[in-house]
């Protein structure tokens, strides 16, 4: 083979077996992480099956939180407006968790069809609603709208 | 008045601008001089005026001019002076505000640096920024003016967002931007490279020392957020794989495989349409993380700005800039002609590699950065991309990586020997191997494979580069003494050691802090004792603190070692009184081994609060490494060698010059 031929096989083989294997891997790594978000009022329909990974939004329902002897374990109710969850959660809560805040959970169901989270999200600014809150709010829609504020810059 | 006059000098800003990209690109590409001569003053004239407007904004910042919307969304007259200054910048419209000021101080940099370069080819570099700056002047002025006044006048302002009152989001988000935003300086080179259908080592040699420099700036920045994010969030984390990280970190892998690329192009004439091609995609990635931090497209603390038309905006000018380079790119690649030429073995290999794995790493955090927009724009699902993901594809894509930054320096350009390559390095694996096996132990008494294969890796990437200095040093094959072959070293060189050692003090820390890091989510009564890691955390009690626009509870904790006090935090739970948000101030003891770090949680009951504490081994390394790598690109792009080449260059463009202009008037 001539130098640049040769040259040029080296070049593409490497850029071939590069990104090949890359996609494989990133195929196969999205397929196992990613996790799909769920309205409540969707869980509550049945859509999603027991200890599969899920996000799910909604507004913390006023007077539903409720702590645990061990100072750490909290259960609280979600709702869309249309359906209502039973949150659980182990650990210390975010800053900006309050009742009637919107909040974005990571967690599974449970036998008993309580959502065990692993990770509570709210976020830091009064005005900003997690946008899948938003839109599942909307979806349902809330009889609050002045529970959907926006961010107004 | 003076928002006005901030508003008017960006408008003549834009003019200048316009100017600056139109009339030296036509004087170059017809070699008219006079046409030429015009680059330099209007960008000049160009930064003048963007420096008045960027004043104007941060007087009224200062002055607390609530008249400017701008300035009643981000400031209050209870912050404090210098987050007041950095306020400009702690929102959409004066981020932009300093993307540009940046664009054009490095324009004015161009400039500068570049009175050796023949005039054309800077005329056309100048000129390809001007367009740049067009793009953004205009989106600032038509999207999202920071001048825009409102009516009635609010008494008073809605305060910065709490998360950014910090010295490290301070300085953060312009290193960021200069890192950004110095990508078009290797992306004007370029695009001037392929205007004029010449891409020789002497343009792969102009744009080094630049393309360097942004990588330095976006290091330095992308470190800045991390550490920031570690202070300031609460969990302790210092990398979340948030889409806004990834905007920034696509970038910097992007320009790290360029300024690597850019070495071969320089050094062999090789790799020539790869590194226009990289140059094109680093800027590219900027502009887009530009666009997903700023179009509000992302589930994000940073993405502030919620407004459509912006994001339609830099969506058309991405494609603009990515379309026309590549269309160009196309019409002018025929005609590259790589002359270097290599075997299986060698330099250029390793670094072709090194390019492959930083590209395929990208690759990889694109698509998980942009799968689930993609999937939410066809209503198929709303689903999330988390770390698991990007720790499963990023890790396996690093470690050949690393193993290659050992070898690589030792391999000649065109042809090598690897097992004779390999024999040199004997040594160097085998203490790698032997610290990866026992250091763990010494640290932490305990291992795992995982943690061996990251501490060699690490010790084999910096015992490889102080290797190379050493025998550089002391087995030279000339007759100068050692002191003179110290001397003699390129500061390229040492850029390229230091850069590296940086690299594996990172893996250090890396591999330390998420194997062996120890946490407790505990409620603590006043008094109480808690113990974690060989340390002992005692409750003293909270009390109320008042700073200048918030109100504090500040818990204060003893931590004891072997019944010894070691220190004592103060973790805060801060209330913005303006925009009654709660914020995390964690307290950290740090240290050179392990940082102690303890959050406040909310209160229990009346005497107890939730905490949480942290024991977290070697994470300092992790930014001493970055420090580093930074420290090593700064070396590097302050090389010698392109100066005393400029001035060679000087010399003959000089003689030439005196050709040209003597030509016409003879006879």
């Amino acid at each position: 083979m001539r130098p640049k031929r040769k040259q040029r096989l080296i070049f593409v083989t490497i850029l071939l077996i590069g990104f090949s294997s890359a996609t494989a891997l990133g195929v196969y790594a999205l397929q196992k992480n990613k996790t799909y978000f769920h309205t409540p009022a969707e869980i509550n329909a049945g859509s999603v099956e027991q200890d599969i990974l899920f996000r799910v939004g909604g507004l913390v329902v006023e007077g539903s939180v409720n702590r645990f002897d061990d100072g750490v374990t909290t259960e609280f109710d979600l709702t869309d407006t249309e359906g209502t969850v039973t949150l659980r959660y182990k650990g210390l809560l975010p800053d900006l968790f309050r009742e009637g805040q919107g909040i974005v959970a990571q967690g599974k169901l449970n036998a008993d069809g309580i959502i065990v989270a692993q990770e509570v999200l709210a976020k830091h600014d009064e005005n900003y609603m997690p946008p899948e809150v938003a839109d599942a709010l909307k979806a349902s829609g809330a009889s609050h709208p002045e529970n959907i504020p926006k961010k107004n810059y | 008045m003076i928002p006005e006059i901030g508003h008017f000098a960006l408008v003549i800003a834009l003019c200048l601008a316009l100017v600056q990209t139109i009339v030296p690109i036509i004087g170059a590409q017809t070699n008219t001089s006079q046409w030429v001569a015009v680059a330099k003053p209007a960008a000049r004239g160009q930064f003048l005026f963007i420096i008045i407007s960027y004043i104007c904004l941060t007087y009224s910042f200062i002055k607390n001019d609530f008249s400017v919307l701008y300035v009643a969304n981000n400031a209050n007259t209870a912050l404090p002076l210098e987050y007041k200054i950095s306020a400009v910048w702690g929102a959409h419209e004066g981020s932009l505000l300093l993307w540009v000021l940046m664009l054009s101080a490095w324009t004015y940099a161009v400039t500068i640096f570049s009175r050796s370069l023949p005039n054309n080819m800077v005329a056309r570099v100048i000129g390809v920024m001007g367009f740049v700056s067009v793009g953004f002047l205009l989106f600032t002025l038509l999207t999202s003016n920071p001048f825009e006044r409102i009516f009635p006048v609010p008494l008073e302002g809605r305060d910065l967002n709490p998360l950014l009152q910090d010295p490290g989001l301070v300085i953060h988000p312009p290193m960021l931007y200069m890192g950004y935003v110095g990508f078009s300086v290797a992306f004007a080179f370029a695009i001037a490279a392929l205007l004029d259908g010449k891409l020789d080592s002497a343009w792969a040699r102009w744009s080094r020392p630049w393309a360097t420099m942004a990588w330095v700036f976006l290091t330095i920045g992308i470190a800045l957020g991390s550490w920031w994010a570690y202070q300031e969030l609460g969990w302790g984390g210092w990398w979340f794989w948030d889409p806004v990280e990834n905007a920034s970190f696509m970038p910097w892998l992007v320009g790290t495989a360029l300024i690597h690329s850019l070495a071969v192009t320089e050094k062999r004439s090789s790799f020539k349409n790869w590194t226009v091609l990289l140059a094109i995609l680093a800027f590219s990635l900027s502009l887009l993380g530009t666009f997903l931090v700023r179009s509000g497209v992302l589930v994000s603390v940073h993405a502030f700005a919620t407004d459509p038309a912006r994001g339609v905006y830099i969506l058309m000018f991405l494609a603009i800039v990515i379309g026309g380079s590549l269309l160009l790119y196309a019409l002018r690649a025929p005609k590259i002609k790589s002359i270097g030429q290599f075997e299986l073995v060698s330099r250029e290999t390793a670094l072709l590699l090194n390019n492959v794995l930083l590209l395929v790493a990208m690759f990889t955090i694109l698509v998980g950065t942009l799968y689930p927009l993609f999937l939410d724009a066809l209503n198929a699902g709303k689903i999330s991309v988390g770390p698991p993901y990007f720790n499963a594809v990023f890790v396996p894509l690093m470690l050949p990586l690393v193993l290659i930054i050992g070898v690589g320096p030792f391999l000649r350009w065109k042809k090598a020997g690897l097992a004779e390559t390999l024999k040199k390095l004997l040594k160097i694996i085998v203490i790698g191997l032997i610290v990866g096996a026992a250091l763990p132990f010494v640290v932490a008494g305990k291992t795992s494979i995982l943690v061996v294969v990251g501490i060699s890796l690490a010790a084999w990437s910096v015992l490889a580069a102080l290797y190379y200095l050493f025998k550089n040093v002391f087995r030279g094959e000339s007759t100068l003494s050692s002191l003179q072959r110290f001397k003699k070293i390129p500061r390229a060189t040492y850029g390229m050691v230091v850069a590296h050692v940086g690299i594996g003090i990172f893996v250090i820390g890396v591999t330390f802090v998420s194997a062996f890091e120890e946490e407790k989510e505990v409620p603590m009564r006043v008094g109480e004792k808690v113990e974690m890691s060989g340390y002992e955390f005692g409750f003293n009690g909270v009390k109320d603190v008042q700073g200048p626009n918030y109100s504090s509870k500040q818990a204060s904790l003893s931590v004891l070692k072997d019944n010894k006090l070691i220190a004592t935090l103060l973790p805060e739970k801060r209330t913005y009184l303006v925009q009654e948000s709660p914020m995390t101030e964690a307290g950290i003891d740090t240290g050179v081994f392990r940082d102690i770090y303890v959050a406040l949680g909310e209160q229990i009951d009346h005497e107890a609060w939730g905490m949480r504490l942290y024991y977290k081994p070697f994470i300092q390394w992790i930014w001493f490494g970055a420090a580093l790598m930074a420290l090593g690109g700064l070396l590097a792009a302050l090389d010698k060698r392109y100066r005393l080449k400029l001035k060679r260059e000087k010399v003959a463009i000089a003689s030439t010059d005196n050709k040209q202009t003597a030509a016409p008037v003879a006879p």
